[in-house]
């Protein structure tokens, strides 16, 4: 069952392509990295699917069905850098303003509300920050916090916009279990991703990008020197010595 | 001087400044997250023009006219203002700067055209300058004071929605939230709030209400809700007590009172503001030093 469908999306800045003529289909309960060089489109493509960019073409479907109605299905984790960290409000009450779609105009968050951003907050590790305010949390905190802001939600489908950039060991760690468990809970997991080395490791799918669509499918099949080198221009040698042509989850 | 504070009439302008400054304060929170502070500065020098022409076509001070007179010119700058910034290299701040000084330019020369061909010397427009609270009649208060609590209602009883299209616009998209429209009616209530306060305040100082309190107001909570409270309370008493100095003295002006108050509450919250004031920064920074000098002492 196919939870997004994407038909010859194209998008442009003024008069410059950025997205050329995309078309793939994501499947339910996989995890997919989406990888490409900088300027290959990547962020622009999440957003031009959840429609926080406008499209100049093509057509987008999730779970089927168009976009409006489906927006509480979908969960989005933008860059770290989207939002005024200084903002005056702490940790819970961010990961709280991911329920506000459910909890309905001239509604106040309730006790059951705020059990729930709690238990998100125990997923990623961020319980005991709960009324720190978010202008001192590091950078992988507040990746944390995003993450548990998408959680709270209970999406099904999630888009993660580099959630592994810039961040400490433990929040990688953590973020990567979260996304595992979604996955065994049948839910579907987009990922921007930079970090070549854990690609094979981190995704079951791969999705190669660079303004055209390059290769998606299993990673196994797809992550492969020569797709790779497709992708980034020829300008990925070290792979072929460090991996000898041969993916590291076959060794 | 007893005598004033006794009269109906400046007991509704009174109590209508405390609301609009409430108002102000409130609004001017939304314009400092949004980083745009400077925006309510040039939509109310750009309301000056509109003032005047709805002046000169009506010729008579109608308090009604001369607000929509004002706000649609100050509407007419802010529009102008995003349209140049969108469609030309020109950025933002130097767009503002060019929109706020023709229509202020504009506004005056439209006072002078006023003073000489009509009664507008005898009708008081000098005091939409520098405002001019005591000038104001009981009507005039009213329709001060009822606006201002209008777009503090429209506030609370959407704050929940205002808060996530402040943090987060996209995430509010996601959400269901129509961002736009939040967008445009929060532009919509700033233009309102600057165009009630112009009589009272004057369209020069009018921004000094909307931009001290919400900054004063930061420097002592990390909370979004008592923020608004806070820079609400601080407008509320720099518009009353603006008001109440203007009124004592013969023809004072009450914007530049309104600004003093303000900026004393806004020095004293810089230096003793208990979250982000000076003194406590200074405090913590010590007590960090200290704590670790007694640390290197002990590993010695």
């Amino acid at each position: 069952m196919n939870v997004l469908d994407v038909r010859r999306l194209s998008t442009a800045y003024q008069n410059k392509v950025v997205l050329d003529s995309l078309s793939f289909s994501v499947r339910k309960g996989t995890l997919t990295g989406i990888i490409g060089p900088n300027g290959a489109g990547k962020s622009t493509m999440l957003k031009t699917l959840l429609g926080l960019q406008p499209k100049l073409q093509g057509e987008v479907e999730f779970f089927g069905k168009k976009l409006e109605t489906e927006k509480k299905r979908i969960g989005y984790v933008p860059q770290r850098g989207a939002v005024d960290w200084d903002f005056p409000t702490n940790v819970l009450d961010v990961v709280m303003m991911g329920l506000y779609g459910q909890i309905g105009w001239l509604r106040i968050p309730g006790k059951q509300h705020r059990q729930k951003a709690m238990e998100a907050l125990d997923k990623v590790a961020m319980t005991d920050y709960a009324t720190r305010q978010i202008s001192q949390l590091s950078g992988g905190q507040q990746q944390r916090v995003f993450l548990a802001r998408a959680l709270v939600q209970q999406a099904d489908l999630y888009f993660m916009d580099e959630p592994f950039a810039g961040v400490d060991a433990k929040t990688e760690q953590t973020i990567m279990s979260v996304l595992h468990e979604l996955k065994e809970q049948g839910h579907t997991v987009l990922v921007v991703h930079h970090d070549l080395q854990t690609v094979p490791r981190y995704f079951d799918q791969v999705l190669l990008m660079n303004k055209k669509l390059i290769a998606h499918g299993p990673t196994e099949k797809v992550f492969t020197t020569d797709y790779l080198s497709k992708t980034y221009g020829g300008a990925i040698q070290w792979l072929e010595g460090g991996f000898n042509g041969r993916h590291p989850v076959k060794q | 001087m007893a005598d004033i504070l006794l009269s109906s009439n400046f007991q509704w302008v009174f109590v209508s400044a405390v609301m609009l400054g409430m108002a102000a304060g409130m609004m001017g929170t939304m314009s400092n997250l949004r980083k745009q502070g400077l925006m309510s500065d040039a939509i109310s020098h750009a309301a000056l023009p509109g003032v005047m022409i709805a002046f000169l076509m009506t010729g008579e001070k109608d308090l009604m006219f001369l607000i929509i007179g004002a706000g649609l010119s100050g509407l007419i700058a802010a529009c102008l203002i995003q349209g140049i910034h969108q469609s030309t290299r020109i950025k933002e701040d130097a767009a503002m700067g060019i929109v706020l000084s023709v229509f202020f330019g504009g506004g005056i020369m439209l006072l002078t055209i006023a003073n000489q061909v009509g009664q507008g010397k005898q009708s008081g427009l000098d005091g939409f300058i520098f405002g001019q609270a005591a000038s104001m009649i009981r009507s005039d208060a009213m329709i001060m004071g009822v606006l201002a609590i209008i777009v503090m209602l429209v506030i609370v009883f959407r704050f929940k929605e205002w808060k996530v299209v402040l943090f987060d616009p996209n995430h509010a998209k996601m959400m269901g939230i129509p961002v736009k429209f939040y967008e445009s009616f929060y532009t919509f209530l700033l233009v309102v709030t600057i165009v009630i306060g112009i009589q009272a305040v004057g369209v020069i100082l009018m921004a000094a209400l909307l931009i001290i309190p919400s900054v004063s107001a930061r420097y002592w909570t990390h909370s979004l809700l008592i923020m608004f409270v806070l820079s609400a309370v601080f407008g509320g008493i720099s518009g009353g007590l603006g008001t109440l100095i203007s009124a004592f003295g013969e023809g004072l002006p009450t914007g530049p009172f309104i600004v003093v108050s303000s900026s004393v509450i806004f020095l004293v919250s810089l230096f003793l503001g208990s979250k982000n004031g000076l003194w406590i920064q200074r405090m913590k920074l010590s007590k960090y030093k200290s704590l670790k000098s007694s640390h290197d002492v002990k590993e010695d």
